[in-house]
């Protein structure tokens, strides 16, 4: 049964989302009955729609409602029927009307059952800041403070100087603070200094694109069957660059969408595109290429809703949707902008075009200046076959090799084995090339500037690779509705375009990708600006203004702070998409800065800390967990981008998985401790340490993160090689770099990992533990060794091993403990 | 667990989300809610035959197409049905007959291929043959997902996933969805099963299957770094203890009480796995039941004895695939091989369950992602060599155990080739496992991106006929 006190909680909290007061409101009170409740068989989808009664749109709801009496409303006197059969809605739906929601049905059928747009798809308002007291730094704390002073609750103290760092610098970099960092700060607690500071750290883009890198499902393989390897790392190189120049987030959306169709794009702005490209590919024998097309430009369209209007677009793939106004064929126009790739539904990374061949990215400049300077040469070259002396010139040099046995031998190949009167016209053909090239007097110049380049040009191409990007046919793709969705039952054809419901595509635009994306970004636009400033909110406090960030239609849950979302909304418009500008008004506010600790009332009123009395307090994310402890051990190699490493990973997962798989073999070196986001993603096996931590899966797109607490976390943290070595690369320094008392080499472990010296408590059960591991290690001597052999990294020979291995043991809690594991 | 509790709150259908309060093993759940029906069976072990067995040359026999060998399939008996990139462009479709002995077995004279399968035959009588069961995709990896998660694009729930969110965990020390794979002795490369069939797709990662490894630590990580004891170990945990409990007193975050007890949990796993895995105590006679190739771990044989020690240490969904099944070009070299690697381990199982008076409340599975076609993939089948392209309009699944009534559910047409009687579509199969296990499917929801979404979709049909 359920537990009470479950129930009385989740009422409380439930209605501590209504504000005091009477009135009831369609969008707060109304619209998540009816959407959850009646829309399924009585909203928008035709196909699904019962006794020909239409409930979200207030002129077919009519028929059930007579405004201002609910007790000649038929809506009202079905869902307060008492007889079972009867009553709305129908057994067979397991939903049920609460009391609370009937007597908000009740009140709005007597107000006269006004209807309002949904709120999400209303145009952005921006609010006046509401003025409350001395408590705010800026205007997000106004509407945070007003809020909470109508739910009778006060805000926490700030947190401390040195709390706050670790915060910021974990939430801007995913990496500690160094000891040295800290006391610069608690010298100069500047934040708006040290938020500028952090932002200009390669680290900060690193940290940036994971979650980008979920939403847009990145993965270095295919996803399918065999699973084979793929290249988009420098798509994902892509994305921390433009995390680290700042770019505004319009341009991140046009570019990524539709890089490729910007006038004179750049290979920067193609290579973007590869957003489009991150989706799984099947590769399969026996599969029909036709049908996975179709689930290639699916995905497209749908994460392109998702990510950038959290929409639920997938829905309405094979009926309208049941919710929102989604209709069928709203689905097949914007899927059919991403329908006009000359692509194969059976492809791998080597055939599914469009390809592009890309350098790493430091060097992409000089990559397409030496294809530019190559251009005019390789045809000037070419116009040298039509050189009159080019023919005499062929056939004298054949003549020279026919009789010189040792010159053709040299040239190897067919050209060794057969004598200059046998070759093919094939050969001859391209032996006329090698004439050319090497041995032609009038191209002789021309080839002496080529060569160089073309070295170049290869060097560059070999540090880079072919990946996959975005790139339309001439002939636009006829797209018609699928019915059902199947890829084989085409109905009635559509172009590419926008819903009707959502403001008008601008007549200038094309009607092609860059088109949609400038309609996207259009400040009229009422979803994207919400959606990406509640994604960023996300960021810095574990949940989103609107909690379902993958969803702002009826189901979707409403806005905690509607004025608030706006405000940021249109300030960010303001403010030309500026990301950096947003972070920072956010980090700088009062809300963001209050102490994390959980107070009763808290727990009784507001567990999920939806109102911010509080500030954040949850476990950090997999890729921080792991470069954390990645840099308190000083293994870290700091190097940004390139292609993707192995670090360690448990014995034979890939091979128990796939029978003929390559076997997972982990890098030795440097790319053992590269960031987290560089680690090599196979989606048919997921780096465990990864998915354990509820790393989203990457096989689709995910916009919002879970997080549990498992056991199975509990002995990743303790065992796994990766967090053993690392505790002895802490251990190293907690050791070498202090005077080598117990108590000077835990308060420096602490430092390094948590900014902070330990409580005389924590003090004297650090120290008792360092003591018992070194009794430990002194009784059973084999053990040392094999303890301080784990991983690749030596230890340090001048240290003691018995003080090494003890202290590593300790640096083991250290990395465990709930502090180091918790934003807070 | 209580970050997810109110997410739980909000998006489990029934607004109740208990299973949310525990973490991988939880000890209550949210059955009192879902489980309106009875159980008859408390656990469930899925021999997933990965690759696609074929239905016509192990359990649906069809003596009479020994005379149609070589003809074309008649166009009337494809009914225009889409074929796959192997065989449409095939210019004739050659008739097959399997090359093997059947004979009635048992009471119930379920026909059984006993030539390759003699110890199923054995136990034909506990079991319910499904000769009529279809399923919509045609190619491995569609057709596997469609049958774990009921879509077949990746990105939902695995059914075992689905059961331990709905009915928690009976063991203390062990997860409640566990899965182990073994590799088929086949010649032929077999296709691989992705990990992402035991994940937990949008339901929280604590429902995801834990996956028994065969090589390394049997659970990953259980084990203690080299050099560490578990007493070392201990103090080292007694230390992160008291240091957590002085954070949760400071902090006042119930999310570090449930930490402390999770390092607790791992801690008796620690214990738990490795002794669920050590079958050094199994005697003589459990290795006469499930073949020799038990004591080799990896192996099918060896996955179902631990499959057994799972159902007794109170696993709930417990999940295995064997993978190699996919006969394209030779059925008469690589279906002996796989047969002999489950034959007398599946047929072990179940006795072995039974003589422990665990086949009451345990529902076994034995099938593939589909069966395979009548007719010869290449136009020119012999008796030594005949392949079989993939075929999912009809195809044969057993179940046993747990609230089935033994014997033969439906028919497939007298070429085996569609369904003639009573068809088992996937979400119907679906449907009944669950309803077996006391779960009304159309209950067990999750709201996910605006939907409440379930197992079986906005399908599925209890199939009555296999009930007892």
């Amino acid at each position: 049964m359920i537990p009470k006190c479950i129930i009385t909680s989740f009422t409380i909290f439930a209605s501590s989302f209504v504000v005091a007061g009477d009135d009831v409101q369609f969008n707060r009170d109304i619209r998540p009955i009816l959407s959850d409740k009646c829309y399924k068989c009585h909203g928008p989808d035709k196909g699904s729609r019962e006794a020909k009664l239409r409930l979200d749109r207030r002129e077919d709801a009519l028929a059930a409602i007579v405004p201002g009496k609910p007790d000649e409303s038929e809506l009202f006197l079905r869902v307060i029927d008492p007889d079972p059969d009867e009553r709305m809605p129908p057994k067979k739906a397991h939903k049920t009307v609460t009391p609370t929601e009937v007597e908000h049905l009740r009140q709005w059928i007597a107000d006269g059952a006004t209807y309002a747009g949904h709120w999400a798809f209303e145009p952005v308002q921006k609010p006046e800041v509401p003025k409350t007291g001395e408590w705010a730094k800026n205007a997000i704390d106004h509407f945070i403070e007003e809020r909470l002073k109508q739910e009778n609750f006060e805000p926490s103290p700030a947190a401390d100087n040195r709390t706050l760092l670790r915060r910021v610098t974990l939430d801007l970099t995913g990496l500690p603070a160094t000891p040295e960092e800290q006391t610069a700060f608690q010298q100069n607690p500047d934040i708006a200094t040290k938020i500028d500071e952090l932002m200009k750290s390669p680290r900060y883009g690193e940290h940036m694109a994971w979650s980008w890198l979920d939403a847009a499902r990145y993965a270095d393989s295919d996803g399918y069957e065999s699973d084979p390897l793929r290249n988009m790392w420098p798509w994902r190189d892509w994305v921390v660059e433009a995390f680290n120049r700042h770019m505004p987030y319009d341009q991140f959306v046009i570019e990524q969408l539709a890089g490729d169709q910007l006038e004179d794009p750049t290979v920067r702005q193609i290579l973007a595109t590869g957003f489009n490209r991150n989706h799984r590919m099947n590769n399969e024998g026996g599969i029909d290429p036709a049908e996975w097309l179709i689930e290639y430009v699916a995905d497209r369209a749908e994460t392109t809703a998702t990510v950038f209007m959290g929409l639920t677009w997938q829905c309405a793939r094979c009926h309208d949707h049941k919710y929102d106004p989604i209709s069928a064929k709203d689905y097949y126009q914007l899927f059919s902008f991403f329908h006009q790739l000359p692509e194969r539904g059976s492809a791998n990374a080597k055939t599914a075009v469009p390809l592009l061949d890309v350098s790493a990215l430091p060097h992409l400049e000089e990559f397409a200046e030496v294809s530019t300077k190559l251009e005019p040469l390789k045809a000037e070259l070419a116009a040298f076959r039509k050189d009159e002396a080019f023919e005499p010139g062929f056939a004298a040099w054949l003549e020279t090799l026919a009789k010189d046995e040792k010159a053709r031998k040299k040239m190897g190949g067919e050209y060794a084995k057969l004598e200059v009167a046998k070759w093919s016209d094939k050969l001859k053909g391209t032996a006329r090339t090698l004439f050319l090239n090497s041995h032609f007097e009038h191209a002789k110049s021309t080839r002496a500037k080529m060569v160089p380049l073309e070295k170049r040009d290869r060097e560059l191409k070999a540090s880079g690779a072919k990946v996959m990007v975005m790139g339309d046919m001439e002939t636009p793709r006829q797209t018609h509705i699928l019915l059902r969705g199947a890829f084989d039952a085409p109905g009635e054809p559509v172009s590419s375009g926008t819903p009707n419901w959502l403001p008008p595509m601008d007549e200038s635009l094309p009607r092609n990708r860059l088109g949609l994306a400038k309609w996207l970004v259009n400040p009229d636009h009422p979803l994207t600006a919400r959606v990406a400033v509640n994604r960023i909110w996300a960021r810095f406090f574990g949940t989103g203004l609107v909690k379902t960030a993958e969803d702002f239609g009826s189901q979707g849950e409403l806005p905690s702070h509607p004025e608030l979302l706006d405000y940021l909304a249109s300030w960010f418009i303001e403010n030309d998409w500026d990301i950096q500008a947003l972070q920072k008004l956010i980090l700088t506010s009062a809300t963001y800065q209050q102490n994390s600790s959980v107070t009763s009332v808290h727990l009784d009123r507001d567990p999920e800390n939806r109102l911010l009395a509080r500030g954040p307090r949850y476990r950090w994310s997999a890729p921080v967990i792991r470069d954390q402890a990645l840099a308190a051990s000083g293994l870290f190699v700091e190097k940004l981008g390139g292609r993707p490493v192995k670090p360690y990973q448990p014995p034979g997962l890939w091979k128990e998985v796939i029978k003929g798989s390559p076997v997972y073999k982990a890098d030795t070196g440097e790319n053992l401790y590269r960031r987290s986001i560089y680690s090599l993603w196979r989606r048919a096996v997921k780096p465990p340490m990864m998915t354990l931590l509820d790393s989203n899966l990457r096989d689709t797109c995910a916009v919002d993160l879970k997080r549990t607490n498992t056991p199975l976390q509990a002995l990743l943290l303790l065992n796994d090689v990766t967090f053993v070595e690392h505790a002895r690369g802490l251990a190293s320094r907690m050791i070498s770099e202090t005077d080598k008392t117990d108590e000077a080499r835990i308060n420096h472990g602490m430092m390094l990992l948590l900014g902070r010296a330990p409580t005389s408590q924590e003090l004297e059960i650090l120290k008792n533990e360092l003591t018992s591991q070194r009794d430990y290690f002194k009784k059973h001597s084999d053990a040392i060794a094999e303890f301080l052999a784990v991983g690749e990294a030596k230890p340090d020979e001048k240290l003691d091993p018995i003080e090494l291995a003890a202290t590593t043991s300790v640096a083991r809690v250290l990395l465990n403990l709930d502090e180091t594991l918790t934003k807070e | 667990m209580l970050t997810n509790r109110r997410d739980f709150l909000s998006r489990s259908s029934l607004g109740l989300g208990t299973a949310a309060l525990h973490s991988l093993m939880p000890e209550a759940s949210i059955a009192n809610s879902i489980q309106k029906i009875a159980p008859k069976a408390k656990r469930v072990i899925y021999l997933f035959q990965s690759g696609g067995p074929s239905h016509l040359d192990l359990y649906d026999y069809k003596p009479h197409l020994k005379n149609r060998e070589g003809e074309n399939l008649p166009d009337s008996v494809r009914g225009g049905q889409r074929l796959t990139g192997f065989t449409k462009n095939q210019k004739s479709l050659p008739v097959a007959p399997t090359r093997y002995q059947f004979e009635q077995c048992g009471e119930s004279g379920s026909w059984v291929n006993t030539e390759l399968l003699p110890h199923i035959g054995s136990v034909a009588d506990d079991i319910c043959f499904i000769p009529s069961t279809y399923t919509e995709a045609i190619n491995h990896d569609p057709a596997r997902t469609f049958l774990q998660t009921g879509a077949q694009l990746a990105g939902r729930p695995s059914m075992g996933s689905w059961v331990s969110y709905g009915l928690g965990s009976e063991a203390k020390n062990l997860p409640a969805f566990m899965a182990m794979t073994s590799i088929g002795n086949c010649k032929r490369v077999p296709q691989p099963v992705s990990g992402r069939l035991w994940e937990s797709g949008f339901l929280p990662s604590q429902y995801q299957g834990v996956k028994l490894q065969s090589v390394g630590d049997p659970v990953l990580y259980v084990s203690n770094p080299p050099g560490i004891s578990r007493d070392s170990q201990r103090s080292s945990l007694d230390a992160l203890g008291q240091l957590n409990q002085l954070k949760s007193a400071e902090m006042g975050d119930p999310e570090i009480e449930s930490r402390i007890r999770q390092y607790e949990m791992a801690f008796r796993m620690q214990t738990s796995v490795p002794e669920l895995v050590d079958i050094s105590d199994e005697p003589e006679s459990t290795f006469k039941l499930y073949g020799d190739d038990a004591k080799q771990r990896g192996t099918f044989a060896a996955n179902c004895l631990v499959a057994r020690r799972m159902a007794e240490r109170g696993v709930r969904f417990i999940q295995l695939y064997h993978v190699g099944w996919d006969h394209h070009q030779n059925v008469p070299r690589d279906l002996p091989l796989m047969s002999k690697d489950v034959d007398q381990a599946s047929a072990g199982l179940l006795l072995d369950l039974k003589q422990r008076g665990l086949l009451d409340d345990t529902l076994i599975i034995w099938g593939g992602e589909f069966g395979r076609t009548t007719f010869s993939q290449g136009t020119k089948p012999t008796k030594e060599k005949y392949g079989r392209d993939h075929h999912g309009r009809v195809f044969t699944v057993w179940m046993a155990g747990g609230g089935i009534k033994p014997g033969t559910w439906g028919k497939s047409d007298d070429y085996g080739y569609s369904v003639a009687e009573n068809g088992v579509h996937v979400h119907d199969l679906q449907a009944t496992i669950l309803h077996l296990l006391g779960i009304d499917h159309t209950a067990l929801t999750y709201r996910f991106q605006g939907r409440d979404f379930r197992l079986t979709d906005v399908h599925g049909k209890v199939v009555n006929g296999v009930l007892a």
